[in-house]
């Protein structure tokens, strides 16, 4: 299961993450911001459009904004 | 030991660093930019107990030494003290979220791992207290082996402490340089020590998680961000007219006054036609200019700009961009000097590039006097339907006309010259907070004093020498003196390559100063007609009414066309030279302005033509 797939407000935790499908510059600032294996995850917000993108994630104390690119590239299971 | 000169705050972006800044060095700081790189360098005085001074600089925010933006290299470079003329702050001043531990003290371990004298304020404990968490500052100081200072910027809570923390930092024991911790290891260390150092936590429910279900909904966040925008340029033109009005009156006065005074002749002439013409007519625009700032400042300060950029992300995406460049793309409707300031923090080199690229289509405000006179003086003033009159709306076509223009460029530059992946869009959601009067007081001020200075200087010499071109040679009795001055052989030459798209000589005449500042094309087409009636009387007369003589309709919507899209004024050249590093963009960026410009203002002189209007 992917990070793209969790529903909204339920916690999740990152298992592995696909590194090879993002940019390095994209790994660094989602490592920086907490977003790597072993993080406790949710899903807060989804935007409107098609695809639902970009997604709001809550990790820690923080909420970052990220594409539903990146979420794909999170293999998450329930927490 | 020599004498403590220097230091510096650093921190993660959000942790209430400028707000510090603000009340630790109040209102006498130094803005300048970093040489080389447009990142900002804001620098202040903190005296310490001691009454001695100390340079204090806010670095940019950051989320660790190994850089992701130009923003951050400089912070990196300036703490190894590897950037060329600035010298390394002698104490570091680590500023950390209370609410935020966990992240804050990753950044924190990597700075103590360089072994530097350090004080760590413990800022915002009154929001933690807020969100129900309570922290002891003296766990962290064992954890960290620094001063721990718990500060609240805006109540001038620890302020003292921190400068004795500062003024003492410098006898700590000069540390080891410790091995270098990886990543993953520092954030366990950042963790475990958050978790020793958090006493109690209430699992209230946080303020800034209800906003969000609101601010953040699928829909009703979007209707939010419309009606807010909405909001903001309503007070833009309705709220800014009172004041422009008052500062027009006192130009008008000092004008009357002057020409009462002095007898008539070229100097008199050159104060009223020449300087008070022009600067004036810039000058009125300075509350529109307040209040916008206003609120793009109090945008950032609540937290909610960020906001703005992930509701806006999946627009942007389409046409290759992120909602990143929405904060830059919004700013420029202000200025796009400080808009395409703002790109430094689009990590992306292509994003940022675009972002750049199209900034100057944004509709900024030094474009709306000219819109403004023109729409006065050729558009009908007549209500279409309840609140909705034919100026405002030819006025927001003009807006819609620029961003949709700016979108299709965007999309054709992804495409071609900024080709390459799309861009990601990763951001953090910073907390809510009322903004502060005093650090809002003090981003207006600075703003002001910048637009000021502009009006004071490049846009003084540039109406002095349009008057003096425009007066030199003095015409033989019978000629017409614009004809006869060097501004106008000058604009009759340019004029033949213009006319087919229905400009004549004096909008030329207007054209070439408004490249210094767009603006300017109202100030000099009062110069102009102001020039050309040697008439006492009709010197007075409205710029709109001496446009309606010497204008035909399609020549009016014409000139509007070409501002939608043509020549930036010379500050943002300036800026995206030194932005992009090189003469290779801004050249772009001019040609491919004056060409959609010219074939705009072509397309829409003909079709008027056409129509017969």
């Amino acid at each position: 299961m992917t990070l793209d797939q969790i529903p909204l407000g339920s916690r999740a935790r990152i298992v592995a993450v696909d590194w090879s499908l993002l940019a390095v510059d994209e790994v660094q600032r989602l490592r920086a911001l907490g977003i790597e294996p072993d993080a406790e995850v949710t899903v807060a917000h989804r935007g409107v459009f098609a695809g639902r993108d970009p997604l709001a994630v809550q990790v820690g104390r923080m909420t970052v904004a990220l594409r539903r690119a990146h979420a794909l590239a999170m293999i998450v299971e329930p927490a | 030991m020599s004498r403590l000169r220097s230091a510096a705050l650093v921190g993660n972006p959000n942790a209430g660093k400028s707000a510090l800044f603000n009340a630790l060095t109040g209102a006498r700081q130094k803005i300048a930019n970093y040489p080389g790189v447009t990142v900002e360098r804001k620098a202040g005085r903190v005296l310490l107990p001691s009454g001695e001074p100390v340079e204090l600089t806010d670095l940019p925010g950051s989320y660790g030494l190994l850089p992701n933006s130009p923003d951050e290299e400089v912070t990196r470079k300036v703490i190894l003290g590897e950037f060329p003329g600035e010298a390394a702050p002698q104490v570091l001043v680590v500023v950390l979220d209370a609410s935020n531990l966990e992240q804050h003290l990753v950044f924190a371990l990597e700075l103590l791992e360089l072994g530097r004298p350090t004080v760590v304020a413990l800022n915002m404990v009154d929001l933690a207290e807020r969100d129900g968490l309570v922290i002891d500052p003296l766990a962290l100081e064992q954890a960290l082996g620094v001063r721990v200072v718990p500060t609240v910027a805006v109540r001038r809570r620890g302020l003292i402490d921190l400068a004795e923390a500062i003024a003492c930092a410098e006898d700590q024991e000069p540390g080891s340089r410790q091995p270098h911790a990886g990543m993953t290891e520092r954030r366990v260390t950042a963790r475990a020590i958050a978790a020793a150092a958090i006493l109690s936590e209430s699992s209230r429910h946080r303020l800034h998680a209800k906003l969000d279900q609101i601010l953040l909904h699928p829909w009703l966040g979007p209707l939010i961000l419309f009606a807010a925008l909405f909001v903001v340029f309503q007070a833009v033109f309705a709220g800014a007219a009172p004041f422009a009005e008052a500062l027009q009156g006192g130009v008008d006065w000092l004008s009357a006054w002057v020409r009462a005074e002095l007898p008539p002749g070229l100097p008199r002439g050159l104060l009223t036609d020449g300087i008070l013409a022009g600067v004036g007519a810039v000058v009125v625009f300075l509350p529109q200019i307040v209040i916008l700032f206003f609120f793009i400042l109090a945008m950032e300060a609540s937290g909610y700009m960020a906001r703005a950029a992930f509701l806006m992300d999946r627009m942007m995406a389409r046409v290759g961009l992120s909602g990143r460049s929405f904060i830059p793309l919004l700013s420029s409707f202000a200025c796009a000097v400080p808009g395409i300031m703002a790109t430094r923090s689009i990590a992306d080199p292509r994003d940022r590039l675009t972002t750049i690229l199209i900034s100057p289509l944004m509709t900024c405000s030094a474009r709306l006097p000219v819109y403004a006179v023109i729409i006065a003086a050729f558009i009908p003033d007549r209500s279409l339907a309840a609140g909705i009159g034919l100026q405002g709306l030819v006025l927001f076509l003009l807006y819609v006309t620029g961003i949709v223009g700016a979108m299709v460029v965007a999309l054709v530059l992804r495409r071609s010259v900024t080709q390459g992946a799309a861009s990601g869009f990763i951001m953090e959601l910073p907390k809510y907070q009322l903004p502060q009067a005093k650090d809002m007081a003090i981003g207006l001020f600075q703003r002001v004093r910048i637009f000021l200075r502009r009006a004071g200087t490049i846009i003084l010499t540039v109406t002095v020498v349009l008057w003096l071109l425009l007066n030199v040679p003095r015409a033989a009795p019978g000629e017409d003196q614009i004809d006869a001055s060097i501004a106008g052989h000058l604009a009759n030459g340019l004029a033949v390559g213009l006319k087919p798209i229905g400009f004549n000589r004096d909008i030329v005449l207007a054209l070439i100063p408004a490249m210094a500042a767009r603006e300017v094309a109202v100030s000099s087409l009062a110069t102009t007609y102001a020039v050309a009636n040697t008439d006492e009387a009709q010197q007075d007369a409205a710029l709109s009414r001496a446009l309606k003589v010497h204008w035909s309709l399609p020549t009016a919507l014409a000139f509007l066309a070409w501002f939608v899209f043509a020549p930036q004024c010379m500050s943002t050249i300036a800026v995206t030279r030194r932005e992009t590093n090189g003469w290779k963009w801004p050249g772009f960026m001019l040609l491919y302005l004056f060409a959609l410009a010219y074939i705009f203002a072509g397309i829409t002189y003909w079709s008027a033509v056409a129509l017969g209007l």
